[in-house]
């Protein structure tokens, strides 16, 4: 099992959750967040006084999978969230242990 | 009993209120600039100066800045507690108002003017310092100047208006310079911010900020054309002159700053407005609407200038109280030296521009420097006498932390809070 954690345009979190859906993924966590990468802050004016933010806002999201569905879904994701400008974001996965559902207690793949 | 005319009490009545509504405005404008941690701290010191202001003027106030004049320096205790008020008149033959109604108008002049004085030292000001500050600013700054300035009365009331003859119409000296220069002691004697210059200190609600100037810009109808303490031609007059010079100045700082930073901001147009009320303040009833258009276009341009000169000169001035009020006001104030006309107003005079000499100019640069100088002196020993008794500046772990919780046991937002958990 894999989590796949995307950190993505606010913008595209609508397609990518879509396309998620389409591609029979049903379940994400997501989280605003703030960043940088070679994509830079942005300068604000306020009476004159510029204020550079070099954070900018980013969204998380969070998919847990099974092995065998890993391609399927990255595919899915960077295709969705893809736009071509500096800034669409990065993915990247990580080995799960185990993975239990609450409600049932099932474990493994049936819990995802 | 002497018969008031109910038409211009009326519109005194009215504006009174109206004048009254840009306290509030004063405070949601100035708690949208100031930081998420303090906005509620900003807005008490408006509420509070109201509160206290009021007390002042029925208890004393009044009296010592409209009663019989002692020399043209102060009034007297003729109207202590508001005796000899009820059913007496004030005004001109033919338009008099009850005075209780001049009262009232005045009132809410002397309590927007000690409000915009918190500007000048947001975020770190205790709250109980702030309070004796009132108290003691309202008595020693605010209600001399009145009394200077406004308290007409047939040659024999405050020395400018009834001696220096310099020009005022509603309140250039008495609310804008005065205001500005106590600012500029105030930012003084409280010092910098913690992280002036250092970390970004964005205001923190720009919709806020367009509220409170709206607010301000429609009660300032009230406080320009009501001072005209009639409704006829010289408050009409005062009101358009008053629409066209925030309209031209919210446009003109607009323009500065599409050409200095290549972005109208929000901000910028809403400061804008403001320091075109504040041109036309002391002018409108006194210069034309192409006077006001002139004096509108000047003082946004020279106001969105003057705010950068906090970061060169190193004071905190944190709303720019001395930037917009007290530049703006200088301007009007010599603006009247030049554009004034008795076409607009037979009581008035003629400035350089229409044949009279340079000696209302004189007189308009008299009442600058004197009221300047006296506010600025009078404010900065009060705010010292204080900083070295009772303490003014917050401890430095408040004022990081915010005030709001500090001293008032609040904070203004709940976002991802307590409240929303479960």
């Amino acid at each position: 099992m894999k989590l796949i954690t995307a950190i993505l345009k606010p913008i595209k979190l609508d397609d990518v959750k879509n396309a998620l859906d389409a591609a029979n993924i049903h379940g994400m966590t997501v989280s605003e967040t703030r960043g940088y990468g070679r994509q830079k802050g942005k300068t604000e004016f306020y009476r004159g006084a510029s204020y550079s933010d070099d954070f900018i806002q980013k969204v998380r999201v969070e998919v847990l999978v099974a092995d065998s569905n890993l391609n399927t879904v990255l595919d899915v994701i960077v295709k969705a969230a893809h736009t071509g400008s500096i800034g669409d974001g990065k993915i990247w996965i990580t080995n799960v242990e185990e993975v239990i559902r609450v409600r049932t207690g099932e474990r493994g793949n049936d819990a995802i | 009993m002497v018969d008031i005319n109910s038409g211009d009490t009326a519109w005194v009545l009215a504006s009174a209120a109206l004048v009254l509504f840009m306290t509030p405005g004063l405070a949601v404008f100035y708690g949208g600039m100031v930081r998420a941690k303090s906005v509620l701290n900003m807005m008490m010191m408006s509420f509070a100066a109201l509160g206290i202001t009021t007390i002042i003027w029925v208890l004393y106030g009044y009296s010592l800045a409209f009663g019989t004049s002692q020399g043209g320096f102060i009034g007297s205790f003729e109207h202590f507690g508001l005796a000899n008020t009820i059913n007496e008149v004030v005004g001109a033959d033919g338009h008099k108002i009850p005075t209780l109604a001049f009262s009232m108008f005045q009132l809410t002049f002397a309590a927007i003017t000690v409000a915009l004085l918190s500007g000048a030292i947001a975020d770190r000001s205790r709250f109980k310092a702030w309070l004796v500050f009132v108290i003691a600013w309202v008595t020693l700054v605010y209600i001399p100047v009145a009394h200077w300035v406004f308290a007409a009365q047939n040659g024999a009331g405050g020395w400018i208006v009834d001696r220096l003859h310099a020009l005022d119409f509603a309140g250039g000296l008495v609310v804008e310079i005065n205001s500005g220069a106590s600012a500029l002691a105030l930012a003084l004697v409280l010092g910098r911010r913690e992280g002036f210059k250092q970390i970004a200190m964005r205001p923190h609600n720009m919709p806020l900020v367009l509220l409170g100037a709206g607010m301000l810009w429609f009660g300032w109808f009230g406080f320009n054309a009501g001072s005209a303490l009639s409704a006829g031609q010289l408050a009409a007059t005062a009101m358009i002159n008053t629409q066209v010079a925030t309209a031209a100045a919210a446009i003109s700082w607009m323009f500065y700053e599409v050409f200095k930073i290549g972005r109208p901001t929000t901000l910028g147009i809403a400061s804008g407005a403001i320091a075109g009320a504040v041109v036309i303040t002391p002018a409108c009833g006194f210069v034309t609407p192409l006077g006001a258009l002139l004096l509108g276009l000047i003082a946004g341009v020279a106001s969105a200038w003057a705010v950068s000169l906090k970061f060169k000169l190193n004071y905190d001035d944190s709303l720019d109280v001395v930037g917009v009020h007290g530049v703006s006001g200088v301007i009007g104030m010599l603006g009247i030296g030049f554009l004034a006309t008795t076409a607009v107003n037979e009581a008035g005079a003629n400035g350089l521009f229409f044949n009279g000499g340079t000696q209302l100019l004189t007189n308009q640069a008299i009442g600058i420097v004197v009221i300047a100088a006296f506010s600025f002196t009078v404010t900065w020993l009060i705010g010292t006498a204080i900083a070295k008794t009772m303490g003014f500046r917050s401890s430095k772990s408040d004022e990081v932390e915010g005030l709001d919780t500090i001293y008032h046991a609040e904070s203004a937002y709940d976002i991802g809070g307590n409240s929303n958990r479960f």
